[in-house]
Order: structure tokens, then C-alpha cells, then sequence
């Protein structure tokens, strides 16, 4: 034991003698959070809309204002033909447009009713389709206000957003981003520094001496696991406390949970040192091969329910892609162990398989 | 504890015919030697020849494909454990962590092989004594020059006390002065009951030596004190017995160039 305790020790003084890497490592997490807090928004602000009425009255007029009233949109200037939309749309000056027919007031009213054109910039298809359904949202709203004086509406669809109601980007990056980050932090650092001792030729000392390949694993992954954490609090104040993140669900779970993640990542980690020979391979392989499937597999930005059949059977081997559904889980829902054991049951799964593998893989030692 | 302390184990290194195969290649090929306590025992052949696979076998890395081992009293293909507690390694390439002091390097290993808190606190400060280090022991290891750190390097191998240290080319890149004091060091090493057990590329080191074996091709060529090898091929030095039977149609007196 006294061994074990020694060795951790050592990989302490390595972590805080290496100063550039223990600062670049501490502020991290901080400068990501608020890197993509503030520049990396999905949630649209600021739409600014022309309006095309032929034939201007009370109530097209009524649901211009209405437009105009939200905090989303802002209306920019009513046009009497849709040519004039073009140009407008060519300079980038509007981002949408309502296009009224001829006589929308007075046919409103009657049996058959009538339609409006919503015109769409959709050069980028995600935030086109998101303005979309903003403006469409508002239109029924509208309706729905004047059909209660008139007659009432035979179905009345009422959508409403659990959990993120207003849509906020950070509610939901926020998880994705602990997944990258714990990947990078624990994965690449445990095989960075694995990778540093095969170097350097101190892993071949390690192996002729009496310790056993597990204590090696667990001496190098405990002090990581401890940063690891520091992380996961470093995120988390800076979401909620910055962003104002909601974290409706047991903090201790989260942790417990992160901590179950960060364990994954590291075997990872040390199965890429076990293959590379070098720091610079092993710091590569990491990127490619753990960081790259976290970014974009996990759902953390795509979706997996978009993505590709062969593409959503690869992303289930990708730990990070079910510590997003706890995480988001956790935070967003509230839920609480007995929703998420599913998930947590693949992770632990996943732990157990990784570390034997890492375990077993340096048993075969320099041969 | 005392300076001088004596090897708590068996220093005797025993192989008989000893063979690992890799593939279809036959990398150490049943070899067969007897290394008694305290000798020093210089173990030559050139790069390919099996060295280094037959010392993975022997320090309990690597399992033999046929054949067996003792080393220090323990089977190392079944009891590589023990054979690992009882010796002590060194490589060509520098073993302590450059980032730690002195001090930490001597306690991290003298709590590896399992020595208590105390016997590390006295180990740790007889050994920088010894080696003149005690005013230095909190200087990280990166600030000391290559000599030091390489006979510092060879103390911590035995901090242990172990019945035989292996010593894979400890003197590449040292300038010959501390070469002549680490072969000093080797031979009180010795006289104090520990098993030597040394590969090296430098011919001249091999005189040094009690007795010398010359692997080539996976098999021991040449096996005897260096007076007894240079008087079966009736030269005047090992490098020459060296080259003749690691090259056999080139005429002798090559150089140590030739070894590499």
C-alpha cells in the first residue's frame, strides 16, 4: 500500500511542477463555458422581418404589430409586392417576411378562411427552420386571440417546450460541453502522461519493480480523477452562475455520475497510451479517436435522431453520447437515479470492460 | 542501518536452456549459464543477438517459451513476482523522474520495493551521503549533471538491498571519468555480496568484468573470465574475441565500432 500511496505522490508533484499544463488544464473549462455561452447561440434573437400588404387594413395591421411586438422580432419595413422582397432578402437586410393576400382582413372571417406566406432565409436550414416555427408560433397565437371573439376553432394545436422553454442554447450545451471536456482533461492527460513514462523510459523501471499493473493504472488515474472533478465544479458554477443554467436534479448524483464518466475516459486514456509510443501519437490518437466521436456523436450538437442508421449504431460505443442523456437529465428534468439507471448501467458496463482491457493490455507488459 | 548494508537475497542468476521464440523466430535460443553471489558478469553480444530479450526473461517481463530460470532463488516463469522484489534494474535510458528532487526519486522507489517509513528515511540519507548529494537532495534531478544522475540512478537501483541488479548499458553518454567512478561503484556493489549483472557496448568494460558471456544469434558463443576467452582465440583483447566471433570472415582489430 505504502507503494501505491508513494507512486500517487509522485504523479501529484508531476501535475503541480508542470505549471503551464496545470493553468492551461484549471481554465479550461472556464474559457470553454464562456466561449460557447457567448458565441455559440442556436437560439435566435433579433429576426428582422418585412411585411408585403397589398391591401393594408385594421387586421393585417393588428398582427403586424403583434410581429413586431415580440422581443424576437423586430419589423423592418412593409412593402406592398412581394418583388420587393428580393433585393431585401439578396442584401441580407430582413431575415423573414410575411406575405399577406389580397383581402386578408375580410376573408379571415369567413368559412373557408385564408392563408399567409411566411418567407424564410435559410441559408443556414437550422436557425431558417427555428424562425419558422417562431413566426408560425405567433401567427396562431393571433388567430387563436381573435377566434375567441368570433367563432371558436375546431382543433387548437398547443405546443409547448418542456424543460427549455424558451430555448436557451446553454441549457443544452452545457452537458455536451462537461462530456468534451472530462474527455479531453481525464482521456488525454492520463495518456499523455502514460505515454511521458514509455518515453522517457521510467515505465520499463515501473514494470521490473514489484508493482502490480493495477496499482500503476490506479496511482496514474487517481490524482486525474481528482482534477477531473475540479473541472466538473468549474463548469457548473460558471453555468449556473453565468448563464443561469437550471441544475433542477441532485447535485451529488451529478457528480457521482461524472466521476463514473471521468473513470471511462481515463481507461480510454490508457488504452491510446498502450497502443502509441510516443506523447505526440498518444496525444493525437486521443483527439481523433475520443474527442472527435464526443463532439460529434454524442448528440452534444447533432442530434443522434438525425443522424444516419450506421451513424446511430456507431454513436452507441461513444460513452460521452449516454453521459449527455444523464446530464441533461440531471440538470434539465430533474431526474433522478431511478430514470437514468439505464444509462448509467451501459457507462458502468462500459467502465468495467475498459479498465480490464487497460488492466490486461499492460500485463502483456514490453513484450 | 548500517553504510554497508548486505543483499537480503540470493544473489545467484541460473538459466538453463532458456529459449524464447517469437514467431518462427528464435530470439534467445536455449542458453545456458551459472552467475554466482557477487560476481560481476558481463553479458556482450550485438544489437539482435538476444540480450535484451534473454534480461526481459530473467527479470521476470517476459515468459520463456521453453526452458527455465532462477533468479535470486525464484522461478521467473513462475514466480516473476519475487524474482522482481529481490533485484534491482537500471536501463540505457535514464530511470529517474526529472521533474522530482533527489530525494523524491530515492523515497518514490525506496517505497515501491516496499521498504517502510523508516528504513526509507535512513536509506534515503546513508545513500546521499555516500554519494556527496546530501546537500543537494532537494535540487530537482533535471539540474544535476548526466554523471550524477546516472550513479544516482545506480544507488536507487539498490536501495533495496537486492540480490542482483541488472544494469542494461548503464555508462552510454558518460564521459570516462565517471565511467571509471561507476565501475567503482559496480565493484563495491559487489564486494558488499551483490550479483552484478551488466550488458554493455564498451569492449574495455568488459575486462572489468569477473567473467563475460558473447551472445550471437541467440545462442551463448563464448562463455569465461576475459583472460580465458581472449586465450581461446589467442588475441590480446575482448573486442577482438568480440569481433571475430560476431563477424567471422573480417579480420580482427575493428574497433568498438564494430559492436554497435
Amino acid at each position: 500500500m505504502n507503494a501505491l500511496v508513494g507512486f500517487m505522490v509522485k504523479e501529484v508533484h508531476h501535475i503541480l511542477r508542470d505549471r503551464r499544463t496545470l493553468t492551461v488544464l484549471l481554465l479550461l473549462p472556464l474559457a470553454q463555458v464562456l466561449l460557447f455561452g457567448y458565441a455559440v447561440r442556436t437560439d435566435i434573437r433579433d429576426i428582422r422581418v418585412a411585411v408585403v400588404d397589398p391591401s393594408p387594413d385594421a387586421v393585417s395591421r393588428s398582427l403586424a404589430q403583434r410581429i413586431d411586438g415580440t422581443d424576437v422580432f423586430t419589423l423592418v419595413t412593409t412593402v406592398p409586392t412581394v418583388d420587393a422582397l428580393e433585393p431585401l432578402f439578396q442584401r441580407g437586410d430582413i431575415d423573414q417576411a410575411l406575405v399577406f393576400p389580397v383581402d386578408f382582413g375580410s376573408n379571415l372571417g369567413r368559412a373557408e378562411g385564408t392563408s399567409i406566406q411566411v418567407v424564410t432565409d435559410a441559408t443556414d436550414p437550422n436557425t431558417g427552420s427555428a424562425m419558422a416555427d417562431y413566426a408560425e408560433s405567433v401567427i396562431r397565437d393571433w388567430t387563436l386571440d381573435r377566434s375567441v371573439a368570433s367563432a371558436p376553432p375546431r382543433v387548437v394545436v398547443d405546443v409547448r417546450m418542456l424543460f427549455n422553454p424558451t430555448l436557451e442554447s446553454a441549457n443544452l450545451f452545457v452537458p455536451g460541453l462537461m462530456a468534451v471536456l472530462l474527455t479531453v482533461v481525464s482521456a488525454l492527460m492520463t495518456a499523455i502522461s502514460l505515454s511521458r513514462e514509455k518515453e522517457q523510459g521510467t515505465l520499463e523501471i515501473l514494470l521490473v519493480s514489484p508493482l502490480r499493473p493495477w496499482q500503476i493504472i490506479v496511482g496514474k488515474v487517481l490524482p486525474y480523477l481528482a482534477l477531473g472533478v475540479g473541472n466538473v465544479t468549474t463548469v457548473l458554477l460558471a453555468a449556473t452562475l453565468v448563464f443561469g443554467v437550471p441544475l433542477r436534479g441532485s447535485v451529488t448524483l451529478l457528480f457521482a455520475e461524472s466521476l463514473l464518466f471521468i473513470v471511462v475516459s481515463m481507461a480510454l486514456g490508457v488504452l491510446v497510451a498502450a497502443i502509441t509510443s510516443s506523447q505526440r501519437t498518444a496525444m493525437l490518437g486521443s483527439i481523433l479517436a475520443l474527442m472527435l466521436p464526443t463532439i460529434i456523436l454524442s448528440g452534444m450538437i447533432f442530434p443522434i435522431a438525425s443522424m444516419p442508421a450506421p451513424l446511430q449504431t456507431v454513436s452507441n460505443v461513444v460513452p460521452g453520447r449516454w453521459f449527455l442523456v444523464i446530464a441533461r437529465g440531471i440538470m434539465l428534468k430533474g431526474a433522478g437515479i431511478a430514470e437514468l439507471w439505464q444509462e448509467t448501467l451501459v457507462l458502468t458496463g462500459m467502465c468495467a470492460v475498459l479498465l480490464t482491457a487497460a488492466v490486461r493490455r499492460f500485463d502483456l507488459r514490453l513484450s | 542501518m548500517t553504510t554497508t548494508p548486505a543483499p537480503r537475497f540470493d544473489g545467484t542468476v541460473e538459466a538453463s536452456h532458456l529459449t524464447r521464440i517469437f514467431g518462427d523466430f528464435t530470439a534467445v535460443d536455449a542458453i545456458s549459464f551459472r552467475v554466482e553471489k557477487g560476481e560481476v558478469f558481463g553479458f556482450l553480444g550485438a544489437n539482435g543477438a538476444g540480450k535484451t530479450t534473454a534480461i526481459r526473461m530473467l527479470t521476470g517481463l517476459l515468459q520463456p517459451s521453453s526452458g527455465s530460470a532462477r533468479v535470486a532463488g525464484f522461478d521467473v516463469a513462475t514466480d516473476p513476482e519475487a524474482v522482481k522484489r529481490s533485484i534491482g534494474y537500471m536501463s540505457q535510458r535514464f530511470s529517474l523522474y526529472e521533474d522530482l528532487t533527489v530525494a523524491e526519486n530515492v523515497e518514490l522507489y525506496a517505497g515501491i520495493y516496499g521498504l517502510s517509513d523508516a528504513e526509507i528515511r535512513g536509506r534515503s540519507r546513508d545513500l546521499l551521503d555516500r554519494l556527496g548529494l546530501g546537500d543537494r537532495r532537494h535540487r530537482l534531478v533535471r539540474t544535476l549533471p548526466l554523471g550524477w544522475r546516472q550513479k544516482l540512478a545506480f544507488s536507487v537501483a539498490l536501495v533495496h538491498d537486492p540480490g542482483v541488479v541488472f544494469l542494461d548499458e548503464p555508462t552510454g553518454g558518460v564521459d570516462p571519468i565517471t565511467r571509471r567512478q561507476f565501475w567503482e561503484m559496480i565493484y563495491e556493489a559487489a564486494d558488499r555480496g551483490t550479483t552484478v549483472f551488466v550488458t554493455t557496448h564498451y569492449m574495455d568494460e568488459a575486462e572489468y568484468c569477473d567473467r563475460v558471456s558473447i551472445m550471437v544469434d541467440g545462442r551463448i558463443a563464448a562463455l569465461g573470465t576475459p583472460r580465458e576467452i581472449r586465450d581461446r582465440f589467442g588475441v590480446d583483447s575482448i573486442d577482438e574475441a568480440f569481433v571475430r566471433l560476431v563477424r567471422p570472415d573480417t579480420s580482427a582489430s575493428v574497433g568498438s565500432g564494430a559492436t554497435s
